[in-house]
């Protein structure tokens, strides 16, 4: 805040010295923008703020957390015994399944020596609870409540139980801010489960809808084709799912079909993640804040 | 010291629940037409006691409001500083219109405050929907009529002093 007393007055009263100010503020805010457009010249500066901050979002996020619980305690028994069952149902069904994918590891693991390829070693997970505080209304951004104590990293990959929702943008002290794959900016290599055919999804602003633009018209795409990652550019861990292709539009005359993805994860509705670290991440020791691994967003 | 008898709690209090109320979830149909708080606020306190509230203060706010929004450190204050800028530039004018007349001008600076958020994130190559910008304008122009109400005991008490 500015000084009271009577230099303060000057300021109202007497346009020079306050126009001054004026011009000298507008240019430490623009070239604060420049250096934290260029990256990482201001983490010090934005994790100090984010301290400052995590407060205001600890209290948006305090009501809604207290809401749920609420919700929870005063469930009623019949509704919990129900989503119990519901749920020991679930777990017998991904038991049985599980039960073959150990044997089919192995037997993976066993071709792919045989291939002479690399072996894909287990992800490391960890739970993160997003805070319920919106951010810029343009962007599809949010807030997880886990940062640079938790080892977390600029790139790093954010699934939920059904697919891949996000990566890693900002670490702050306490939290992180993520980037949804549906974000306008985002774009995340794929394959096509079924032939394997390789391509690039963007965002499209919409958490329900992804597009594939670099598909040809003649590229061999059917409704309700799963979508998976590639792995390829290395942010994302390949083999998990992202979506299925829900829209598919082949216009005689152009060179691309316009095909639509829907994304397989609640991207608007989750309210924990998964950080994954993948085995090559760990392997190349954490690029901590590498901008280059921003690359897949563009 | 014309409003040194304003305590600072309030002022205080009412920025901080700006912001807190710029990171309120809101269900998605509403969400592109959350009002422009910070700025409202910041318009108000600087009508107000611009000897108090300048430029610094804007500043500051605007850091924080970029922390908050993730977005390009300096977006946020860069945009508050011209608007609080131009207020306390015109504040003697602006301050004795009737509300009618206030609320316009509100909205001309909100138009400003927009425009160079926008510009900024053009600049920058962050792909943001032109149509959906507009909206806050809207609902902040039907806010602050009622900001004016409610901290109507302090517009008075500025008014009188003139």
């Amino acid at each position: 805040m500015s000084a009271p007393g009577g230099i303060g007055n000057d300021f109202v009263r007497g346009g020079t010295s306050q126009s001054f100010r004026f011009i000298l503020i507008c240019i430490v805010s623009l070239a604060l923008m420049f250096l934290d457009h260029r990256e990482s010249h201001l983490t010090t500066i934005r994790q100090a703020f984010s301290v400052v901050v995590y407060p205001i979002q600890l209290a948006v996020d305090l009501p809604i957390r207290g809401w749920r619980w609420a919700e929870m305690a005063f469930a009623e028994r019949a509704e919990l015994l129900a989503e119990n069952e519901a749920l020991k149902l679930e777990r017998l069904d991904a038991g049985v399944r599980l039960q073959r994918f150990d044997s089919l590891e192995a037997e993976n693991r066993r071709l792919r020596a045989m291939l002479d390829s690399s072996a894909r070693v287990a992800d490391r997970v960890l739970v993160a609870e997003i805070l319920a505080v919106d951010l810029d209304p343009y962007r599809q951004r949010f807030t997880i409540n886990r940062g640079l104590g938790d080892g977390v990293y600029v790139g790093q990959a954010l699934l939920d139980a059904d697919g891949i929702i996000g990566q890693i943008m900002r670490v702050e002290p306490l939290t992180s801010e993520a980037v949804l794959i549906s974000d306008a900016d985002h774009a995340l290599p794929v394959a096509i489960n079924r032939n394997g055919l390789r391509t690039i999804i963007i965002g499209t602003g919409d958490t329900i809808r992804l597009r594939m633009p670099y598909l040809p018209t003649s590229a061999d795409v059917e409704m309700g084709d799963l979508v998976i990652s590639s792995g390829l550019g290395g942010v994302f861990p390949s083999g998990y799912p992202v979506g299925y292709v829900s829209e598919i539009e082949r216009l005689p005359g152009q060179g691309f079909a316009e095909i639509y993805v829907e994304p397989a994860a609640k991207l608007d509705r989750a309210r924990e993640v998964l950080l994954v670290w993948t085995a090559e991440a760990e392997l190349t020791n954490n690029v901590d804040d590498d901008p280059t691994n921003l690359a897949e967003a563009r | 010291m014309a409003a040194a008898h304003i305590h600072w709690r309030l002022p205080v209090v009412t920025l901080v629940s700006a912001l807190v109320l710029t990171a309120v979830p809101l269900p998605a149909p509403a969400a592109p037409f959350r009002p422009e708080w910070v700025p409202l606020i910041l318009i108000f306190w600087s009508l107000l006691a611009p000897e108090r509230f300048g430029l610094l203060t804007a500043f500051w706010m605007g850091l924080l409001l970029d922390t908050l929004s993730g977005a390009l450190l300096g977006q946020h204050a860069l945009a508050l500083v011209v608007v609080v800028y131009l207020t306390i530039r015109f504040h003697l004018q602006i301050r004795v219109f009737p509300v009618w007349q206030l609320s316009v001008t509100v909205v001309l600076l909100l138009v400003i405050y927009e425009f160079v958020l926008f510009w900024v994130d053009g600049v920058a190559g962050r792909t943001v929907p032109l149509a959906e910008r507009w909206s806050p304008l809207i609902a902040s122009a039907l806010i602050w009529p009622l900001i004016l109400a409610y901290l109507d005991r302090y517009r008075h008490e500025a008014q009188v002093r003139m």
